[in-house]
């Protein structure tokens, strides 16, 4: 463990992974160039390839499939599925839709700002959650509904908050 | 054909019209601030509400097909208070003071709200916040004003090919914008204007440079002189009630002595020598393809339009040399204005004040290029567009109806009806063509009343061949040779002909006007600029063209003189240092 602890600082392995990720962006947009509508899904491919939408990538995206960067920025700008800081490990969603909105929703949300000390939009510290509402997550009857990651938590309380982040590495 | 019955009347239109289309033909005019001629139909105000029969809900008549046997009511107490509504929720939004807005009295937002009789905010509440992006030299947003109708969105991105703004955001956060809400100055803009000269209401205008102006008239120590573009004199009349397509040349020559400039001169005697430039700049590069076989960049792209050159600098750099060298008249004015004209007049060039009277938002970015002050100061101080002049001779109280004619001063006053058409797309290179091909032969350019018709008009590309025969001996190497010219207005047509360019299209020489129409159709001209008044101003300055006696460049005898006194011949080493440029990839 210490030696390659020791071979990731003197390799500066960081830099040299995000480089590696431009350069395979490159080849995806070069791939999509010429595909009516490949805006959406190259920005999807790119948001899983980053975590999210650094800028450098926008404008590599804007200039490889030739479309203005004012209208890619309108694109990303427009589905709150993208975002353009840095997101933690984990994404916890709070539905705010109508159900879980009336079956008290806002509450579990206040208790999740308060447990994590992040605003909606926000990142801990550690990087390790995200915080965001959600329109509607489809699962209604289970309201309030909150999604951590990919996994779905049903009925939440806002004592039960801290016990959900908890069960997360 | 297809029939629908509008208010009971039945109309005949052809498949695929909309209902506003339909309305429009049967003479009925639909509110709308969204839509306009020569763009797809947006469905973004939804002012245009009108009732079907039939139908669940009103519709929006600019995007909703006419189909056979559509019982459409467009006028009825419904219909009124739908759109009613519909423009006190845009006014409810809307941050904007009227009577302290520079489109007062000349916006779509205040006079349809007028007509329907709207006489309070039927929804007090939340309103845009105001957001001032002044970033860039020519054009100053305010998003707190806009309406979201996309008019500036579509002119720039699918007229012009350019891109700048776009819808950001959604709901009641989302703006019409560069990318991410930021200044203009953070992303690709020509500055070409067609998005203030669109704009239904004052979200997007002209920076204005008129105080400046003022300032200068009113010190005593600055001598100021004024050029004017050949556009002006075409459009300005419609600021004054006149008809689109009068002429007020001089009214406007008046209207600027009384204004206070020191000296009236015109913008066509740089056009004049542009020409001269230009067109012997276009004989050289051939003669070195011809004759000394030498690689050189052909076809050569005019250069007198400046929204065109930064366009050319951003998406087709490597086609820079290919531009014409040659400054725009503009430019070439504010040089010999402080160098020739300075000496002349035993004024000192740091006292000289040079403004212009543009047609063109550009024109304003284009004077602040850093390159752009090869006099030792900076060539042109101040840009005004005719909208800008029609509100200063407003201010100063002159009744422009009521002025007499005057005359231009002399020596760089006078030009021919070859500048005056410059306004026009194709113009530049009609004018041209009367030059060179008289250079060549000794003979007038071959084509009846000196008009190359295929590149007049507004079709977007348009073409000419012209076979050069009957050389003087020295220019033999032409003799027999096809010149192939090209003519693009729009930016958007500007990508076409590069495109079939590089597709192996030849050309020799290529006109590019980075507005429709050309010139009479400037981001700074009056408003509202349809197809229709297009037409008329382009009628106007070919009537200002044939009614002169002066109609080649070459003729000019204050052109012949500047060149006697001062310049020496068309690309002399002082030519190249006053009247040429540079271009600069902006990648």
């Amino acid at each position: 463990m210490t030696e390659l602890k020791t071979e990731m600082t003197s390799c500066n392995c960081g830099e040299i992974q995000e480089e590696e990720l431009y350069e395979r962006l490159k080849i995806i947009v070069k791939s999509q160039r010429t595909i009516p509508g490949a805006l959406i899904p190259v920005l999807q491919t790119t948001q899983n390839l980053f975590g999210y939408l650094p800028e450098k990538a926008l404008r590599i995206i804007s200039k490889e499939l030739k479309k203005p960067y004012s209208e890619v920025a309108g694109v990303v700008g427009f589905y709150s599925y993208f975002s353009t800081t840095p997101k933690g490990k984990y994404t916890v969603r709070v539905c705010l839709g109508t159900a879980c909105y009336v079956r008290g929703g806002q509450d579990v949300l206040k208790a999740l700002q308060k447990e994590l000390n992040i605003g909606i939009g926000g990142t801990t510290p550690d990087k390790k959650f995200s915080l965001e509402v959600g329109r509607c997550f489809g699962a209604c009857g289970l309201a309030p509904v909150v999604m951590v990651g990919d996994q779905t938590f049903q009925r939440v309380k806002p004592t039960g908050v801290g016990e959900i982040l908890n069960s997360f590495e | 054909m297809t029939t629908v019955y509008i208010n009971k009347q039945a109309v005949e239109i052809s498949e695929g019209s909309t209902i506003f289309d339909a309305a429009a033909k049967a003479g009925i005019r639909i509110p709308t601030l969204c839509h306009v001629e020569n763009q797809f139909p947006k469905g973004a105000c939804r002012v245009c509400m009108v009732d079907v029969e039939g139908a669940r809900n009103m519709v929006a008549s600019c995007t909703t097909p006419a189909l056979e046997g559509m019982k459409i009511t467009t006028n009825s107490k419904n219909v009124r208070e739908a759109r009613k509504f519909v423009v006190e929720l845009l006014i409810s939004e809307h941050c904007g003071e009227c009577k302290t807005c520079v489109r007062n009295e000349d916006c779509e937002l205040q006079q349809l709200a007028t007509e329907m009789g709207i006489m309070e905010i039927a929804f007090p509440g939340e309103t845009l916040k105001t957001f001032i992006d002044d970033s860039t030299p020519a054009l100053v947003r305010d998003s707190g004003k806009c309406i979201k109708c996309r008019r500036c969105m579509t002119v720039c991105n699918e007229i012009q090919g350019v891109g700048s703004l776009f819808a950001q955001g959604r709901g009641f956060e989302s703006k019409i914008g560069p990318a991410f809400d930021r200044h203009l100055d953070g992303v690709v803009c020509v500055q070409c204007g067609q998005c203030a000269a669109i704009c239904p209401v004052g979200a997007i205008t002209e920076k204005e440079h008129i105080d400046y102006v003022w300032e200068a008239i009113e010190d005593p120590t600055k001598f100021v002189v004024v050029q004017t573009a050949p556009a002006i004199r075409a459009a300005l009349g419609e600021c004054f009630g006149y008809e689109p397509g009068t002429r007020v040349t001089g009214k406007m020559v008046s209207a600027l002595r009384l204004l206070g400039f020191d000296r009236v001169f015109d913008t066509n005697f740089t056009a004049d020598l542009t020409i001269m430039e230009e067109g012997t700049e276009l004989l050289t590069r051939l003669k070195k393809a011809l004759v000394d076989k030498k690689q050189v960049a052909l076809p050569q792209f005019t250069s007198c339009s400046p929204g065109w050159i930064k366009y050319a600098e951003y998406f087709y750099p490597e086609i820079l040399d290919n531009i014409s060298s040659c400054k725009s008249p503009q430019q070439m004015f504010g040089a010999v204005a402080k160098t020739y004209y300075a000496k002349k007049a035993g004024v000192d060039p740091k006292d000289i004040i040079v403004v212009s009277v543009m047609p063109c938002t550009a024109k304003k970015f284009e004077c602040q290029r850093p390159e752009m002050n090869d006099s030792g100061f900076q060539d042109v101080d101040y840009v005004l567009t005719t909208r800008e002049l029609a509100r200063m001779i407003k201010q100063s109280g002159i009744e422009f109806r009521n002025l007499e004619d005057g005359v231009m001063d002399s020596p760089m006053g006078s030009g021919s009806g070859a500048a005056d058409i410059f306004a026009n797309t194709g113009g530049v290179m009609e004018a041209a063509l009367r030059t060179a091909y008289q250079i060549v032969t000794g003979r007038e350019l071959p084509v009846a009343n000196l008009h190359l018709q295929p590149v007049a008009g507004l079709e977007g590309v348009k073409k000419a061949s012209l076979k050069i025969e009957g050389c003087l001996p020295a220019w033999s190497f032409l003799e027999g040779v096809e010149l192939k010219v090209g003519v693009a207005h729009g930016l958007g047509n500007a990508k076409k002909i590069i495109e079939a360019m590089r597709a192996g299209e030849e050309f020799h020489f290529i006109e590019i006007m980075t507005c429709p129409g050309g010139c009479i159709g400037g981001g700074g001209q009056p408003r509202f600029t349809t197809n229709e008044i297009r037409n008329k101003r382009i009628g106007a300055i070919y009537a200002e063209d044939e009614g002169k006696q002066l109609r080649k460049s070459h003729e000019n005898p204050e052109v012949l003189q500047i060149y006697e006194e001062f310049l020496k011949q068309p690309l002399s080493h002082l030519s190249h240092e006053l009247l040429h440029t540079k271009y600069f990839d902006r990648n």
